[in-house]
């Protein structure tokens, strides 16, 4: 693998009297996959938003490639390359699952969006089916959001955020709200897409089965710090991690 | 696609314009206020589209108009043509002054700090003797590019150009609703997140319909004073603004022509309304409008749309 593409850099924010990171440092380099793993507060979560921009850090930097992103608009570290997903898929519920496929589309083509070019035009549609077919939610396009499942959701969350030239994903607990018999199916679709695309990929998790079988190496969080960052088998061995994340050997 | 829109534009232009043939002086005056007020309620869908309501438009309505007044008695210009391109543009500016401004508020001040805005003109022209306080000024009958009509001939001419300019900005408008912008808009109304982390600015959307409002705020003002051959302070009176979302409400935000349906309807509901029951006529608008949000939650407008179950 070659160096980081990522480089977080004692990063540290407080919320009030809690401090939910803790010196922070990071490197993550080009097309890893990465797991966060921690209990609930633990500061994963706090670690995808300081570095998609939805929470300025209080010090520390954030380098993307040569650039320190801390404190940037999301809008404006989307546009370099970080994109993300949520734990509560975010779509826009009002439209089919097409047309916010098509927002994505419109978003990310090669121009900027036009105030006359539609946005229902037959390229951008068929820019938009390939994309749900990839992601084996075609079948559902004209449907609203509120009538599909949360793996279905989840896989649109995840489309939409790919629709750019995505260099480093952040997946906030893909799994989350989805059936456990598709957890592993969507999992594998996503990761094959990201793989395939050289993309470099965080994910934040809970489920240990699904750490350990997609991810290269994980970092684990207590209490705002990272209590250890190593491969999967290594980290789930770890004394500290047993005691504070897994509650047990895994 | 579009050749249909602009085939349904030409159709809606020559059906308009033919009413010029038929209609009685005192309709298509009536007309030609419902067109003119219908592009400033047009402006306030655009802004709907994007979450937010103006209950101050009537800002740029009283722009329009006294800037086409001012220039008419102050240079002399006389050309419907000049006087609706300078009053189009000076709304431009203030729209750009304002616009990125107001575009990070939302909801209750979004709607509060347009409406000030139109009270601190409303307030300003009242007070100003020079720009006739609060009678007003008048302002005389357009010239054609050097023609000037009269009588019959200046009601039909100022009828066809309000038609054009209804039917023109309407498909401009309509090209922006189905554009990837238009799409954007539609987003931002539904989740702002969203949209942020696609890498959209939302400040930016939000901007931009406050623009063209303020523009279409504008061309509407403008066609109005020449109508009325009168304007006063009372263009941008909060009164004023809230006929304009009325009018908004009663379309919804889904079609282009129920904007100009709906300030027809009000137009017709309030002068019959006005004649028949001069004291209650207000009360049988509220009526109206009632059953209008009861039967079609989203508008006149659900009934043309495409979209699903009428909800977007």
């Amino acid at each position: 693998m070659s160096a980081g593409v990522l480089e977080v850099r004692d990063v540290q924010k407080t919320f009030g009297a809690v401090t939910a990171a803790k010196d922070i440092s990071v490197s993550v380099p080009k097309g890893a996959i990465y797991s966060l793993i921690g209990s609930n507060g633990a500061g994963k979560t706090t670690f995808v938003n300081m570095v998609t921009g939805y929470i300025k850090p209080d010090s520390g930097e954030i380098n993307f490639g040569s650039r320190n992103i801390a404190g940037l608009a999301p809008r404006l570290i989307t546009r370099l390359g970080i994109h993300r997903s949520f734990q509560i898929a975010q779509l826009c519920n009002e439209l089919t699952v097409e047309e916010n496929m098509l927002l994505a589309g419109a978003i990310h083509h090669d121009e900027r969006p036009s105030f006359f070019r539609h946005a229902h035009s037959a390229a951008a549609r068929e820019r938009a089916m390939a994309t749900l077919e990839r992601f084996h939610i075609a079948e559902h396009r004209n449907r609203l959001i509120p009538e599909l499942s949360g793996g279905v959701k989840k896989l649109l969350d995840i489309a939409m955020a790919m629709a750019g030239e995505t260099q480093v994903m952040l997946l906030d607990e893909p799994t989350s709200g989805v059936a456990a018999d598709e957890k592993f199916p969507i999992m594998d679709l996503v990761i094959e897409a990201l793989r395939a695309e050289g993309v470099t990929v965080i994910f934040v998790e809970h489920d240990m089965d699904i750490v350990t079988r997609y991810s290269e190496r994980v970092l684990a969080f207590y209490d705002g710090q990272i209590i250890a960052d190593d491969t999967p088998d290594e980290v789930l061995l770890d004394e500290k991690v047993q005691r504070y994340v897994t509650g047990g050997p895994a | 696609m579009r050749y249909v829109l602009f085939l349904y534009a030409a159709i809606a232009f020559v059906v308009l314009a033919a009413g010029s043939i038929i209609l009685p002086d005192w309709a298509m005056f009536l007309f030609a206020m419902a067109l003119a007020k219908g592009l400033v309620c047009l402006g306030i869908v655009a802004m709907m589209r994007g979450g937010v309501v103006s209950f101050g438009q009537g800002l740029y309505y009283c722009i329009g108009a006294y800037t086409a007044t001012l220039a008419a008695n102050m240079w002399g210009l006389s050309d419907i043509f000049l006087l609706t391109l300078l009053s189009s543009a000076v709304c431009l500016i203030v729209g750009v002054i304002f616009g990125p401004m107001l575009a990070t508020y939302r909801g209750i001040f979004f709607a509060m700090l347009t409406l000030a805005l139109s009270m601190v003109l409303y307030g300003t022209l009242s007070k100003m003797s020079v720009l006739g306080g609060s009678d007003g000024l008048n302002i005389a009958p357009p010239t054609f590019l050097g023609w000037a009509p009269e009588g019959r001939d200046l009601q039909t001419a100022l009828y066809i150009y309000v038609v054009a300019i209804v039917v023109i900005a309407g498909t401009l408008m309509r090209i922006y609703f189905d554009s990837e912008q238009g799409l954007i808009t539609l987003a931002t109304r539904d989740n702002e997140l969203r949209v942020e982390y696609l890498g959209a600015s939302v400040r930016k959307v939000m901007a931009y319909n406050y623009i063209f409002a303020a523009v279409l705020g504008g061309l509407g003002g403008t066609i109005a004073v020449l109508a009325l051959g009168h304007v006063d302070p009372e263009f941008a009176f909060w009164t004023t603004s809230g006929e304009f979302v009325f009018v908004a409400i009663l379309a919804g935000y889904m079609s282009v022509p129920a904007v100009f349906v709906a300030a027809i309807i009000l137009e017709v509901v309030r002068s019959f309304s006005n004649l028949y029951f001069p004291n209650t006529w207000q009360l049988s608008l509220g009526i109206f409008l009632l059953i209008v949000i009861v039967t079609l939650p989203n508008g006149l407008g659900s009934l043309l749309s495409r979209r699903k179950g009428g909800k977007t």
